[in-house]
This record gives structure tokens, C-alpha cells and sequence, in this order.
């Protein structure tokens, strides 16, 4: 080969950058939209069990947190971040810790306090301190208590899908005091068909979607173990002491919102500690906050407020659960401020 | 050899892309002009010995230590010494250099003796060490008898030379390994004779089974152990594989002669043979020219002073334009703008990389999704760190350990936020030790 036919680089094109020059490929993106797939087998549930007023209720809040980030971050002069899917994924996630008949304007009250008070007024995805979704939905729950625990019944089986939903109420397992008999069969508890919220019954599809977010190493596993874990061991020592007044833990485990809560939000990458012990400290204090709301709270059902209070916890778990790097010795871990 | 080996913390598994490792490594031709420069070390550039229009011989000392930590510089063939200037080094700075005008006849000076190196004593062999001027050809460019010197109250045990080659795309270490094991066997001896080290052990990343197998083969009886170490980024970082291989821990601040080992790269034992048994000087270099783009990747010998461009020429010039070029490999490589960057003594690789394999992201803010805690290898906080950096908060960056960073870019490798992470632990790293400087100054 003669040099004059060797085609040689154009210096003038060059990219200069930092190492490492190669990448995995990953993005928030990814993450944000794996999750959403990973919620799909319980929202097709919700929608089987409670109607297609269900996938409404999904469609406003979704379609209503991304707008209010999308006017929020053109209020406060910044790009527009919808294309990192975090606002889909809050607006999916908030339809689905509410019941089926929320009227649409609350679902916009619920999105906007989402979106715009638990997280851009803090700088938006990274910086919010409290899960967005859940700060929505507790607050909506303060607001209108009525409407928020107005369970109506799944649709029964054989209507079309179609067909409305009947406006029977219907009772939750969670909402009835224990009378030392079960209201649902173990079953129905299991398959979702009790009253609740409309992303949160049924036990199998919340599970598939977590294992899917486990093996893809999106969360870690200690967090729905530990918080379901801790869960059931309160529950089945109260059970065992007073099997009158409480019910056993299987049914605590499947009823409320403790499968979706433990996989997917108490899972919120940015509002829950780094670490592997961190994600264990995480998840037995959910779990004990949520059985002490439970047994002996005022409120039938814990688990939003469970992992909102253990945000608040999450600088100080990260803090004190930081380990010492490679080769070091002593480590001022414990007097630091991060 | 059936051995467990332990397992450093953390790491990363990128894409391997050696493509060249099956190309047998060919001597580079002579070039008309070579521009070498006088500090290829970390330390104190080489004083120049000859002047604008000396003829100099293949091998003969141009540039004489510049200090302690300093290393010799020697002529890669024979010519005029055409100036004395600078020119530009792979990290963007002016280098000083000499221009050497090739006379086409590559005329040796005469050798340094040959040392009978079984019966030399160590202070003789290091000092050929320090004359040949030979410096770590891993990457680091640290003088190589500065190395093989440590303090009197350091006992060193044993002696690791790194033929891991962890970097995805290099080649250079594999091909010297198969192409001459005995010159790696025995300058892995011969260092080991100087450091007084009894273990001595060749560590090898297991996707070379071929080198592992000869080397073995080639060491039998010989004392030095070769040991075939678990694929994963960054096996061949010093102190992680201080760790995998002994499990002693490196502590933070230190260097593996505070754990009685000395780290070595095999192409220097190999260069250390060579100017110990045929008192020969670095001069020359084995480095992989690779990457997609490229007509003809492969590994080639070339000698120090080559023009980056005339080594793109060898590898048969471009087939698509490459967007990146970098000096060492994608993890912890420089990215280049100009090819008139001349090959040093630890250049071990030129990477071209084409539209297709270039990342280019935009940084949004840290999700805390716990990746980089979990891959970093020094068990950092990459991503908490980061945030503080930003802020400027160097103090808090240096109680957490920030000078321990080994830049490996396993952090910035997985960001999904695609932060540029190891860029400010650089960054928080070179304002530690400025703020540490004028503080021991104040002192003073």
C-alpha cells in the first residue's frame, strides 16, 4: 500500500473527553421506563379487577404530572425533563395508590401536589427528599378522607369489561376491625379481588414486576424482604398474643398497600439510603412503622406513611451506615456531615 | 495453581474488543524524523546531553537523569539531532524533546556490558536498571530503580509482574508475553534478585489462557508462579491485585511496599532483561494501534519518538473516521486532538473509536441509584462525593478519602445519570493536594 492511498483521521472532527471513553449504556431513562414495564402486570390487574375507570384514573395522573413538570421546569427556566420518564412513572404510580372511583379534578390535585410540592419546588428528579407519588397521595388522603377510602367492590367475574363498575361499597380487609374471621378468602386476598386501591390488590403481578426489577439489579432485594419480612413477624407475634383482636400475618402481607409499596416505592432509588445495609435499616423500619400503624394506629393502613417517614431518615442511615474505603483504617465516617 | 484466588470489591465488566490480540507484534521501519522527549518518567525531565547537530548512535544516552525521580533518556536510532524544543505529550502539555533526524543507517552505540545476572549484586543491577533508563511501562511511567529501591526498614516478600492487561482493546502485553516469555521470566528474576523478593508471582487475567500456559510451561522450575486472576475490571489495578493475589490490603495513603510487594509490568521486566543480559537500552516499546476504524489493527515495536500518525500509517490508515483517538486504553486512556503526539516509554496502546461506539451524554444530576458504591473499587462513594465536589467542598472530599482514588472510571462507566465522575474526583484530588502543599508551606 503507497501512502498516498492510506486515508488518514481528521484531527479537526475529534472528540475530547474525560475517561473512561466506554460506557454500559445505561440511563435514567431506562430505568424510569423498566419500571413502568415492571408495573404493567399490576395495572392490567387493577384494570381486570376494578374496570377501565381504572385505566382512567391511571391516564389523568399520569398525563396530569407530566404536564405540571413540564410547567414547572418551564417556569423555573430549565430544560424540559419529561424524556427522562420520571413523571410518567410518579403519575402511574400515584393513579395506582388511589381508589378507582377518584374523580378526575383530584387526581390533577393529587399530581400537582406530587410533582410540583414533593419534588421540582426541590430542584426536580435527584433532589426530592420524600417520594413524590406518595407525598401526592398522603396528601390527597388528609384532604379528602372520605373520598380516598370509599372502596367499591371488583367487578364481579362475569359482567363484560366494559360495563361500569357497581357502586356497591365494599369494605377492605385492612378497614374492617378483626373479628377473628376472614372477610376474603385467602384466594381472593392472593388474586387482588378485595377493595383497595386500584394498583395495589393483586399480590401476584406486583411481584412478578418486582422480581423482574431484582434480576435486572434495578432494586435491591433487601428492601421488600425486609420490610415484608418485618411486617409479618409483628403481625404474627400480635396474631399469636391476641389471635381475637388481630389478624394473622398472611392477610397483613397481602392486603393494603405493602406489595406495591415494598417493591416499587419503598424501592424509590432517590429517596432510599445507597447501600446494602442501608436498604436492610430501610426496610425493617418500614416494616415496623407500618405494623404499628396498623395495630395501633388510628389509620387502618401504614405503608405510605411507613416509607415517607423512612425517607426522612435516609440521609442519616447513609451517614451512619457508610463503610471505610479500601486500605483505610480509621475512618471519620461518624463526623462528617454529607 | 489450583490456588482460590480472592476477589477484589467492586469492578466492572466492559466489552473485552481485543481485536488484536491474534496479530503477531512486527518491528515498526525506520522513520526520517523521531521526536523524543526528555521526560517520558514522572519527575524531573532528562538533562540533554548532545546539542543541535551531534550525531548520535541507536542507544546512545541523549538525556541523563534530571534528579532522583528522573529517568534516562537514549537515541531510538542513529542521526543529527536537528533542535531542542518541545512538543506536545498525550496529556495536552509541551513536552521538552529532541528532533532527531534519522540517517537511515541505524547504527548502534556501542552496548552496555552484558551482566552476568545470577552473580551481579543487586546495587549493580539496579543501577543498570537506573542507566538503561527503563520506568514502569504499564501506564504510571515511574522510574523503574526509584521501584526496585525501597527504604531500608521496607522488607519486600514478594514480587507480582502484571500481565493482567485488564483494559478492554490492549494487546501489547498479551503479544509480548507469548512472543517472549523468557525475557518476562527472567527479568521477573532478575527483579526479584534486586528487591531480595522470595515469592515471585506473574499474574494474568484468564481470558489469555494461551499466556498462562506458556508461561507456566516456561517457569517450571524456575520458582516464579504464574497465576491466571478472575476477567473483571480493574484485576490489574496495584492494589487490587496486591489483594486478589496475597489479600493483603495496600493501606490508604501507602504502597504495596508497606505490604512488602512491589508491582511491576511485564513489558518493563522484559526491558529489564534486556539491558541486563544484552545491555541494551529503552529505546523501543511494544503498543497496540487498534480499534474499529482502522484498516489493519495490531501490535507493533516501535521505537520511542514515533509520531502517532505515522503509527495510524502502519495500521493502514483509517477505513471510516474515527471520532475519538486516545493514548492507552478506553477506561483510563487520554482522548487526543493532534497525531504529532509521540509514542513514550508507557504508551501502551492508541485506540481509534468510531461515530458508533462514541458515548456522548448529557450530565443530569446523581439519582443515587448506589451503582458506583457498589462497583467502585476502593469501596468510595463516587456519587456523594460528586455532589460535594460540586459544591467545592474539598475539605470533606479529603476526610472521605479522595486521594485514594485510583481513576479507574468504573463509577462513570455504569452512571445512568452519565455524570462525569472520575473528571471530579480529578478534580477534588488535584485541589486536596494543592491546599496541602501550601499548607506544609505556611508551616515551613
Amino acid at each position: 500500500m503507497t501512502e498516498t492511498t492510506v486515508r488518514l483521521p481528521d484531527t479537526s472532527k475529534l472528540v475530547v473527553s474525560s475517561s473512561p471513553h466506554f460506557h454500559d449504556g445505561s440511563s435514567v431513562r431506562k430505568i424510569m421506563l423498566l419500571v413502568i414495564v415492571a408495573l404493567m402486570p399490576a395495572c392490567l390487574a387493577g384494570v381486570l379487577t376494578f374496570g377501565p375507570r381504572a385505566l382512567w384514573v391511571m391516564l389523568v395522573c399520569v398525563v396530569a404530572c407530566m404536564l405540571v413538570e413540564a410547567i414547572c421546569t418551564k417556569l423555573q427556566g430549565r430544560t424540559c425533563t419529561l424524556g427522562d420518564g420520571s413523571a410518567a412513572l410518579t403519575g402511574l404510580l400515584l393513579g395506582m395508590n388511589l381508589p378507582v372511583t377518584t374523580p378526575a379534578w383530584m387526581c390533577v390535585v393529587g399530581a400537582i401536589i406530587a410533582i410540583g410540592i414533593g419534588k421540582m419546588i426541590y430542584g426536580g428528579l435527584g433532589y426530592n427528599p420524600f417520594n413524590p407519588a406518595l407525598v401526592g397521595r398522603v396528601a390527597l388522603l388528609m384532604a379528602f378522607p372520605t373520598a380516598m377510602t370509599t372502596w367499591v367492590a371488583p367487578r364481579s367475574a362475569s359482567s363484560p369489561l366494559w360495563a361500569g363498575v357497581d357502586s356497591v361499597t365494599r369494605a377492605t380487609p385492612l378497614g374492617t376491625p378483626w373479628t377473628g374471621e376472614q372477610l376474603f378468602s385467602t384466594w381472593e386476598l392472593f388474586i387482588g379481588r378485595t377493595g383497595g386501591s386500584l394498583g395495589e390488590t393483586c399480590v401476584p403481578a406486583l411481584v412478578l414486576g418486582g422480581l423482574l426489577l431484582i434480576a435486572l439489579k434495578i432494586i435491591r432485594w433487601q428492601v421488600p424482604v425486609c420490610f415484608i419480612g418485618t411486617v409479618a413477624v409483628i403481625t404474627g407475634i400480635a396474631h399469636l398474643a391476641a389471635p381475637e383482636q388481630v389478624a394473622p400475618p398472611l392477610l397483613h402481607i397481602m392486603s393494603g398497600g405493602l406489595m406495591l409499596g415494598a417493591f416499587f416505592m419503598a424501592t424509590d432509588m432517590v429517596t432510599t439510603p445507597l447501600g446494602r445495609t442501608g436498604a436492610v435499616i430501610f426496610g425493617v423500619g418500614c416494616g415496623v412503622i407500618t405494623a404499628v400503624i396498623r395495630l395501633w394506629g388510628s389509620y387502618p393502613e401504614g405503608v405510605s406513611f411507613a416509607i415517607l417517614i423512612m425517607n426522612a431518615f435516609t440521609p442519616l442511615i447513609d451517614r451512619y451506615t457508610a463503610g471505610k474505603p479500601f486500605g483505610v483504617i480509621s475512618h471519620p465516617g461518624r463526623e462528617v456531615k454529607l | 495453581m489450583t490456588k482460590k484466588h480472592l476477589r477484589f470489591y467492586g469492578g466492572v465488566q466492559p466489552q473485552e474488543s481485543k481485536i488484536a490480540s491474534g496479530v503477531a507484534i512486527v518491528s515498526a521501519p525506520l522513520l526520517a524524523t523521531y521526536v523524543v522527549p526528555l521526560q517520558q518518567h514522572i519527575g524531573v525531565p532528562a538533562k540533554p546531553v548532545v546539542a543541535k547537530g551531534d550525531k548520535v548512535l541507536r542507544g546512545q544516552l541523549i538525556g541523563e537523569a534530571g534528579g532522583f525521580i528522573s529517568a534516562a533518556v537514549h537515541a531510538p536510532t542513529s542521526g543529527i539531532v536537528k533542535e531542542i524544543g518541545s512538543c506536545l505529550g498525550p496529556v495536552g502539555n509541551q513536552l521538552p524533546a529532541l528532533i532527531l533526524e534519522s540517517d537511515g543507517e541505524d547504527q548502534a552505540a556501542e552496548p552496555m556490558s552484558a551482566l552476568d545476572w545470577p552473580n551481579a549484586s543487586p546495587d549493580e543491577l539496579r543501577k543498570r536498571v537506573a542507566e538503561a533508563g527503563i520506568v514502569g511501562m504499564g501506564g504510571a511511567a515511574f522510574p523503574s530503580a526509584v521501584k526496585l529501591s525501597p527504604p531500608q526498614n521496607k522488607t519486600i516478600d514478594t514480587l507480582i509482574l502484571n500481565g493482567v492487561e485488564c483494559e478492554p482493546c490492549l494487546t501489547a502485553d498479551h503479544r509480548l508475553m507469548l512472543e517472549r516469555p523468557e525475557q518476562v521470566i527472567i527479568g521477573a528474576r532478575i527483579t526479584a534478585r534486586i528487591l531480595g523478593a522470595k515469592q515471585v508471582i506473574i499474574a494474568i487475567e484468564a481470558n489469555k489462557p494461551d499466556a498462562v500456559a506458556l508461561l507456566q510451561e516456561k517457569a517450571a522450575g524456575t520458582g516464579v508462579e504464574v497465576r491466571s486472576l478472575q476477567v473483571r475490571y480493574p484485576q490489574g489495578a496495584e492494589k487490587q491485585l496486591i489483594y486478589s493475589l496475597t489479600g493483603r490490603k495496600v493501606p490508604s495513603g501507602g504502597l504495596p511496599m508497606d505490604v512488602g510487594c512491589v508491582v511491576q509490568n511485564v513489558g518493563t521486566g522484559a526491558a529489564i532483561c534486556e539491558a541486563v543480559c544484552d545491555g541494551k537500552p529503552l529505546y523501543e516499546r511494544v503498543t497496540t494501534v487498534t480499534g474499529t476504524p482502522l484498516v489493519a489493527p495490531g501490535n507493533w515495536r516501535f521505537r520511542v519518538g514515533t509520531p502517532y500518525l505515522e503509527a495510524i500509517k502502519l495500521a493502514g490508515g483509517v477505513k471510516t473516521d474515527p471520532v475519538k483517538i486516545i493514548s492507552g486504553g478506553p477506561m483510563m486512556g487520554m482522548a487526543v486532538y493532534s497525531l504529532d503526539i509521540p509514542i513514550l516509554k508507557n504508551c501502551s496502546g492508541i485506540l481509534l473509536l468510531a461515530a458508533d461506539e462514541l458515548r456522548q451524554y448529557e450530565s443530569t444530576p446523581c439519582i443515587r441509584c448506589g451503582r458506583c458504591n457498589d462497583t467502585c473499587p476502593m469501596a468510595m462513594m463516587p456519587g456523594i462525593l460528586s455532589v460535594q465536589i460540586e459544591k467545592e467542598r474539598f475539605e470533606l472530599a479529603e476526610q472521605w478519602h479522595v486521594l485514594d482514588c485510583i481513576e479507574c472510571g468504573c463509577c462513570a462507566y455504569g452512571c445512568p445519570a452519565g455524570r462525569p465522575l472520575v473528571q471530579l474526583m480529578g478534580r477534588a484530588k488535584a485541589a486536596v493536594q494543592a491546599a496541602r502543599k501550601s499548607r506544609t508551606a505556611k508551616k515551613a
